[in-house]
């Protein structure tokens, strides 16, 4: 009796075993059905989501201008502190002073890509970029001033 | 004086029993994470259990005091990474529900969809996982195919592959990606085309039924005592789906079974989440093709104030009941914030259910408990 239950153990889990190993000999000799990718290798035709959050840009047209009116909802909505706009007073040639942004300073090493500034923005002067090669090797690197050097805000924005 | 040669604990009463204490972790491939289990062993023979939390620490409860109720929904996603969807989906319910804002359909129906899947994804990382923790390295690699699929539609839609923040009180951040209907039929389709490899891999193979069936053991009046849910207490025939006892959001509206098995040992457990994965995709194939037309996002006020007065939701997470409780005193940030994460309680069945059996099966019977550990430290 012992013996017999031995051999159907025996029996059964070598077929269970040869079921398994059916579909890992099926997928060993379909190449073609394997689908993972060599990443660093696959580097110009890795395609990244339009919508994946890499980092925080601002986008700059032909005339080197943005729409940022430093209204700071950004820094605002931020949970972690991220982004500080510093403002500066600039005078239009007709004499009047009008408050724009002197720097909009994003740091990369705190931001945890939660997208709140991007909602927050009332202009859509910010948005999120799939860049997602961060690594660099000094922090202060990660520092980063997002608007151009020169950059002036685009007329018509308030 | 601290002195190097000092004798912190004296063991030498234990071995004089023959008993040994190991450390399994902080660092160990099987613990996911940094928990750590001090193990008291006769022979092989488990004594005791004891869990040593903390190295993953990070306060989340204070941080949430000091952020807006905008903001203090993405932290949660770095509580229980692998249904980040629905604690995210729990703290807005919280602010909808102690605010009255009222939800569009849209929104609804969209936030049911990715919890579905985000629990589909979780229970395809915990088999692969599981299996690899019993020794079977394959099957890791046929549930990370199918969890790939999941990824790329949260990447298309939500923008990211694990801490979405997709959900913002009163409705959703941005509306669905055109090809979100597409994408999740494709893998619909194809989930159900494989789920059978996962049958002829794991789930009838002799040698993980050998070491599953008869491990753990959990009792139903233990799994109430100790406060399990999810997965962990229907497969000891506990009914207590969120889902079905407090329905929300659109769940009323949704025909699926509440999943329960009798037997409570880990066997259960596995099947109770295989069986778990079927019925999610049932929810989705009712609720794909009728998403309402509409705003995406309801009307609420630019800053959120919560009443004066206590507050408490909760959701059913891949891992069990996630509850919310806040006190508030009128202002713009939480005065007091306590989880209730499902990890917790389920973690400490263990001791219960390993005293006595062999070390070997330890790994089954916490494997099936589905521990992700920054859930149960925050």
């Amino acid at each position: 009796m012992f013996l017999k239950e031995y051999i159907t153990d025996v029996v059964t889990g070598v077929i269970s075993l040869l079921k398994g190993m059916r579909k890992t000999g099926y997928y060993f000799t379909h190449p073609k059905e394997i689908i993972t990718e060599q990443y660093p290798d696959n580097r110009a035709t890795l395609l990244m989501s339009d919508r994946f959050k890499g980092e925080v840009v601002m986008p700059h047209d032909a005339n080197n201008e943005h729409t940022c009116t430093g209204c700071t909802a950004c820094e605002l909505a931020c949970p972690n502190g991220t982004i500080k706009v510093v403002t500066k007073f600039e005078t239009s040639p007709e004499g009047k002073k009008k408050k724009a942004i002197d720097a909009l300073v994003y740091r990369l090493e705190l931001c945890t890509m939660c997208n709140l500034c991007i909602v927050a923005c009332p202009s859509d002067a910010i948005k999120m970029a799939p860049n997602f090669e961060h690594s660099v090797f000094d922090r202060t690197k990660l520092t980063k001033v997002l608007n151009q050097p020169g950059s002036k805000i685009r007329k018509g924005i308030e | 004086m601290y002195n190097q040669t000092e004798i912190i604990k004296d063991t030498s009463e234990l071995g004089a029993d023959g008993e040994l204490v190991i450390n399994m972790g902080p660092q160990h491939p099987a613990t996911h994470g940094v928990l750590h289990l001090v193990v008291t062993l006769n022979g092989e023979t488990i004594k005791k259990i004891e869990p040593h939390l903390g190295y993953i620490h990070r306060s989340i409860e204070k941080m949430c005091e000091s952020l807006t109720y905008r903001q203090f929904i993405y932290v949660t996603s770095r509580m229980d990474y692998l249904s980040s969807h629905i604690n995210n989906l729990g703290c807005a319910l919280l602010i909808e529900k102690g605010m009255q804002i009222e939800v569009p359909d849209r929104a609804k129906y969209i936030r049911v969809i990715l919890s579905e899947l985000t629990r589909i994804a979780s229970h395809e990382l915990w088999l692969g996982a599981m299996a690899m923790d019993l020794g079977a390295f394959t099957p890791f690699f046929y549930a990370f195919r199918e969890r790939e699929m999941i990824t790329d539609i949260m990447e298309d839609t939500c923008g990211a592959r694990l801490t979405m923040n997709y959900i913002v009180p009163g409705g959703l951040m941005y509306d669905l990606h055109p090809d979100f209907q597409k994408k999740v039929k494709a893998f619909i389709t194809q989930f159900k085309s494989k789920v059978t490899e996962y049958e002829d891999l794991v789930t009838n193979n002799i040698i993980f039924q050998s070491r599953t069936k008869g491990v753990g053991i959990l009792s139903a009046e233990d799994a109430i005592s100790y406060g399990c849910t999810g997965p962990v207490a229907r497969a000891s025939g506990v009914s207590c789906d969120i889902r079905k006892i407090y329905p929300y959001e659109v769940y009323d509206k949704v025909e699926f079974d509440e999943v329960l098995e009798t037997a409570g040992d880990s066997f259960a457990r596995y099947m109770v989440r295989v069986k778990e994965m079927n019925q999610s995709i049932r929810i989705i194939e009712q609720l794909i093709d009728n998403i309402p037309e509409g705003d995406f996002v309801g009307k609420t006020k630019n800053v959120l104030k919560l009443p004066k007065g206590e507050f408490y939701t909760r959701v059913e997470t891949a891992r069990g009941e996630f509850g919310v409780y806040v006190v508030s005193e009128g202002g713009t940030t939480p005065h007091r914030i306590k989880f209730r994460s499902p990890g917790f309680s389920n973690l400490s069945v263990l001791n219960h259910i390993s005293v006595g059996s062999m070390i070997g099966d330890l790994m089954a019977s916490m494997g099936t408990l589905d521990l992700v550990i920054p859930d149960i430290d925050r």
